[in-house]
């Protein structure tokens, strides 16, 4: 990621060390993930120590500091979907990707993870490609659903 | 600074306003277990082996020591029952980590806590912060620090800093309580200084 | 827009507003909530437009994109105002229809109401429909009339004039006064009376004192604080505005969770035009006071919504929750005095100062005042959000308002109170829903999360499953929690997995105390309740899983199988078909068998097998029959 772009999303807040996260959050979601090169230029702009950066960095969901595939697969396995057999859903997801919750494949096709509750608790079991949802998923179906992107 | 009385174990103790009830207690000379705590930096809480039971107004609670400040007419309870179940406990999910560490060793003998209770765990860490806080507050480096959440939390260096600040510092080695750091230590050192030759 | 200087200007904007709608000109809403939108609801939205344009309706007949109803389970929804005849589950194809017929010549399209379960009879209006008829939708009523988008619609059926009423008639002690008369007690949690908490953060001596609404809504499988939030954020921040005069406040956050994007974006725009309408900012409505208000995307972490672990977010640092004994209304946010409540909390409050306290706690039970929104999902038949008066029986929540448990099923359990509460089982129904009376019962309200459970549901893995969130969920710092937790969890797996020993009961107890005694922040000190809870209730399944190795809701997997009775099966041939593991064997006349070593126990076959053959059986506990001999395969004719 380009060093400038960094600091552009930096002066939209103001270089104050309140604003880590949502300074990161915005990388994150330009850049689907947080580089080495991002994280050092934001320590050094808001003055924060590199330490505390990497924590915050793993500490919460929604930051990622590897890349991600083409296709992001969120499977909720909320308590509303897990009584619905969401478990069932996931197995499904695992069997035909090869990858589990927080990983990513080797050819950047998938990435898969498992989300809490996608507010739509009355179609669960729910599954999302890429934004799109899914919804009263079977095994049977979500296998076809995967197979639908390439 | 105005005094504050309570008791403690029975015992009538003063201590200065704002010093924690461990302070207190320290100063009298009766013993509490700690394994997060050190003078030196900023109570942290995490251990909760220091737990104590406190009573106020009638309500008992159980309350960690390093934290909690005295105040006046507190009655305190360092070793109940309960007390000793809790850090029983805690000795034994700490001894899944560590169960050749002196220090846990020694605390589980004194608790009757049985290191065979929960399969053992891989890594040495059990997260007291030592490290981590040792280098932050007090030599300001931020070489070593936390990553992850939950279970799957580590301490981790920072490789650049740690390459340059931590072989004329070592400060931090004495103070790990299973003595996981200095294997992290090593291994830093093993990938680092091939590096270093490198460039140099 | 024209800023507005005093309440006389913003009634004065009001009746301007008002009368630029003619309140008999037809509207139509529509749900586009997050569930809606899974279900189409733009390509409906998308087809009105297109319908009525063709019609030549478009100015004189106004679409209204909307917040979630709350009856998601038939969504997408539609309402045709005046009238209020409701549609549901619509597709694009239905709407020149309802508009050649609705609302053009006021008669009704029947295939597309709502059809009574019990009198078999359609119904058109919202309070003939049983879901909504014994619901009481004070605060998320106003989410199905208006545009969150939009002032003007928040405005226009009363919004601020609660704010224009304390800033013009009340002292901050008197809005103070008469939320801790009302006993509004917190949403999102614990049940605190916000009014006690607010006065904390008054007397404080520090001047400077924060406001905060916790939108974190962790609680996997509840999503009431969402749905206002992106249905009326007007509301959530009139509540904050009418908090921050009163305890003395001139900032505020409101922390939503960036899984959230449409709660960001609607809350963040609310804010825009509150400030362009002078109702945020400097001397508002020329009173003299100010007050600004920021928001905070959170970053995904279910420790985020306890409020010592949300003020260090807020801060920008790792939300671990802070060891201090001392309560954050007093020394919180960057160690100033900090209000923190839930959404719904905040959104309670315009409706107190509007209508006042007495009128208030006449709703509701003597110690749980008002009315409380439940997320009702899991094995029930109208999923959604209800809204309900304190003090209802579960019962009439689960049968009346919730239409029972689907498909002949019985009810097993309740799940309330998200991953800190617990299970209540069938006879305890007829509790009635409170702070007090659900914590008594060993379980708590949480906030609003209520999780129906049938009898597929084995309770064992109920709580597997929340300690398994917790455990993943956990921030890490304190060993009760991070280990306790890890070793609950392994243990409760290996109980799942029929490997559970004599002596675990114990030790998860051992563990659960020292989680409860000692643990740093709520979040360790409730996550043994799941287990706890159905240990009270439901210790024969321990029992069974552990000491017969079998799961009696036929739920864990490693403890059923699937088999094929032979006597049962024609040879469909369905499951071979469909098993993705390709473990079925059998052709036209040959009865059809399972490998149980190829089995992924995914259970489709015993989905697709035909209903009137009921070949497909889960077993557990007793030995799957051994494989028919070859010559005994083919399919006898039935005698
Ligand atoms: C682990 C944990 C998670 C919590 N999550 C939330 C949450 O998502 N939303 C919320 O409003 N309160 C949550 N709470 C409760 C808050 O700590 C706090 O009590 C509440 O926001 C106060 O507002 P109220 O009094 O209006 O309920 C959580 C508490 C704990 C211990
Ligand atoms: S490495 Fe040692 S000193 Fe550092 S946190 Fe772990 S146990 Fe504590
Ligand atoms: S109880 Fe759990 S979440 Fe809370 S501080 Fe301890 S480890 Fe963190
Ligand atoms: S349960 Fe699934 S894998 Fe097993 S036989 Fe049936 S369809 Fe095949
Ligand atoms: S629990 Fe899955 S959408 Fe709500
Ligand atoms: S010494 Fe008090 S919690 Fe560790
Ligand atoms: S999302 Fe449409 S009714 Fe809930």
């Amino acid at each position: 990621m380009d060093i400038a772009r960094v600091d552009q999303i930096i002066d939209r807040y103001g270089a104050d060390e309140s604003y880590l996260i949502q300074v990161l959050l915005d990388i994150q979601t330009e850049n689907n993930w947080l580089p080495h090169e991002a994280l050092e230029r934001v320590a050094e702009r808001l003055r924060v120590p590199l330490s505390r950066i990497l924590h915050i960095a793993t500490f919460y969901k929604a930051f990622s500091t590897v890349p991600k595939g083409r296709h992001r697969i969120h499977v909720c396995m909320g308590t509303a979907c897990h009584v619905r057999g969401a478990q069932r859903v996931l197995d499904a997801v695992q069997e035909a990707t090869g990858i589990k919750p927080g990983e990513t494949d080797l050819e950047l096709k998938f990435s898969l993870e498992t989300v809490n509750c996608l507010g739509c608790c009355a179609l669960g079991p729910v599954m999302e490609i890429d934004g799109k949802t899914y919804g009263k998923m079977t095994p049977a179906e979500t296998a076809e659903a995967l197979r639908n992107h390439d | 600074m105005s005094e504050v009385r309570l008791q403690i174990d029975g015992q009538e103790v003063a201590a200065p306003e704002g010093a924690t009830v461990l302070e207190a207690a320290q100063g009298a000379g009766i013993p509490i277990p700690t394994l997060c705590h050190h003078e030196k930096l900023e109570p942290f809480g995490s251990c909760r082996l220091c737990t104590v039971e406190v009573e106020r107004g009638g309500r008992k609670q159980h309350v960690v020591s390093c934290v909690y400040p005295v105040a006046e007419g507190l009655t305190v309870r360092t070793r109940t029952p309960e007390i000793e179940r809790i850090r029983r406990v805690i000795l034994e999910l700490y001894l899944a980590h560590a169960p050749e560490a002196p220090r846990l060793k020694a605390l589980a003998e004194e608790y009757g806590a049985d290191k065979d209770r929960f399969g053992k765990e891989s890594s040495f860490c059990i997260h007291c912060g030592l490290c981590v806080r040792y280098c932050a507050e007090v030599k300001k480096k931020h070489a070593v620090g936390f990553i992850n959440r939950g279970t799957k939390k580590e301490i981790a260096f920072v490789p650049d800093i740690a390459a340059r600040e931590c072989w004329k510092c070592k400060e931090c080695f004495p103070l790990c309580p299973t003595s996981w750091l200095q294997a992290a230590y090593v291994l830093v050192e093993g990938i680092l200084f091939p590096r270093e030759e490198q460039q140099a | 827009m024209e800023r507005l200087h005093s309440p006389a200007e913003l009634e004065a904007f009001r009746k301007a507003v008002l009368t630029d709608r003619a309140p008999d000109q037809p509207c139509i809403t529509l749900c586009a909530g997050s569930a809606c939108h899974a279900c189409g609801c733009n390509d409906v939205a998308e087809a009105v437009r297109v319908e009525l344009a063709k019609q030549g309706l478009a100015d004189r007949v106004h679409l209204r994109l909307t917040g979630c109803h709350g009856f998601c389970e038939r969504g997408p929804i539609l309402v045709i105002q005046p009238e209020s005849v409701c549609y549901f589950q619509l597709t694009a194809a239905d709407v020149p229809e309802i508009i050649e017929k609705t609302v053009k010549a006021g008669e009704r399209v029947e295939r597309l109401l709502y059809v009574d379960p019990d009198s078999g009879d359609p119904l058109a209006r919202e309070d003939e429909i049983p879901f909504y008829k014994h619901q009481q939708r004070i605060v998320f009523g106003s989410n199905g009339s208006i545009d969150p988008k939009s002032i003007e619609d928040y405005v226009a059926i009363g919004g601020y004039s609660a704010l224009a009423k304390a800033l013009s008639e009340m002292t901050p002690e008197q809005v103070l006064d008469e939320v801790k008369r009302a006993n509004l007690r917190g949403r999102g949690g614990g049940g605190f009376p916000a009014g006690i908490k607010w006065e904390g953060t008054r007397n404080a001596p520090d001047p400077v004192k924060y406001v905060v609404v916790n939108a974190d809504e962790g609680d996997p499988g509840a999503y009431m604080d969402r749905s206002l939030l992106e249905g009326n954020p007007h509301a959530v921040l009139e509540g904050l505005i009418l908090g921050a005069y009163a305890v003395g406040a001139h900032e505020g956050y409101v922390y939503v969770r960036q899984e959230y994007p449409l709660a960001v974006e609607n809350v963040t725009l609310a804010i825009q035009k509150a400030e362009e309408l002078g109702l945020l900012g400097d001397d508002i409505l020329g009173s003299g006071f100010s007050f600004r208000v920021k928001v905070h995307r959170g970053a995904g972490a279910f420790v985020c919504g306890e409020s010592t672990a949300l003020m260090t977010a807020l801060e920008g640092r790792v939300g671990e929750p802070r060891p201090k004994y001392i309560r954050s209304n007093v020394r919180g946010l960057w160690n100033r005095p900090t209000v923190l409540n839930n959404v719904e909390t905040w959104a309670n409050v315009p409706l107190i100062i509007q209508n006042g306290a007495d009128w208030f706690t006449r709703i509701g039970t003597e110690t749980s005042s008002g009315t409380k929104i439940f997320s009702i999902v899991g094995k029930i038949t109208n999923t959604g959000l209800v809204e309900v008066p304190m003090g209802m029986p579960l019962r009439d929540i689960v049968y009346k308002i919730g239409g029972g448990i689907p498909g002949g099923k019985r009810l097993k359990a309740v799940q309330t109170g998200g991953p800190s509460g617990g299970c209540l089982p069938e006879h305890m129904l007829d509790l009635p829903v409170g702070f007090d009376e659900l914590t008594q019962a060993g379980s708590m309200m949480g906030s609003g999360g209520m999780i129906v459970m049938d009898e597929d549901t084995c309770m064992v893995d109920v709580a597997r499953y929340f300690i398994e969130f917790l455990t993943d969920e956990s921030c890490g710092k304190c060993v009760p929690c991070r280990e306790g937790l890890r070793q609950m969890l392994a243990i409760l797996t290996r109980i799942c997995r029929g490997e559970g020993r004599d002596g675990d009961l114990e030790i998860l107890e051992d563990l659960s105390v020292v989680a409860k005694e000692a643990a740093l922040c709520g979040l360790g000190k409730s996550a043994p309740n799941p287990f706890l809870s159905t240990l009270r209730y439901f210790r024969d399944e321990y029992e069974a899983h552990i000491r017969e190795k079998r799961c009696p809701a036929l739920s864990c997997k490693d403890l059923i199988a699937f088999h094929i009775d032979p006597d049962r099966c024609r040879a469909c041939g369905r499951c071979r078909r469909k098993c993705p593991a390709e473990a079925i064997s059998g052709a036209k006349n040959v009865i059809h068998q399972i490998d149980q070593d190829l089995c992924t126990k995914c259970g489709t076959c015993l989905e697709v097998c035909p209903e009137r053959f009921g070949a497909v059986r889960k077993i557990s506990g007793e030995p799957v029959p051994p494989p028919l001999p070859e010559d005994q395969r083919t399919v006898r004719a039935r005698g």
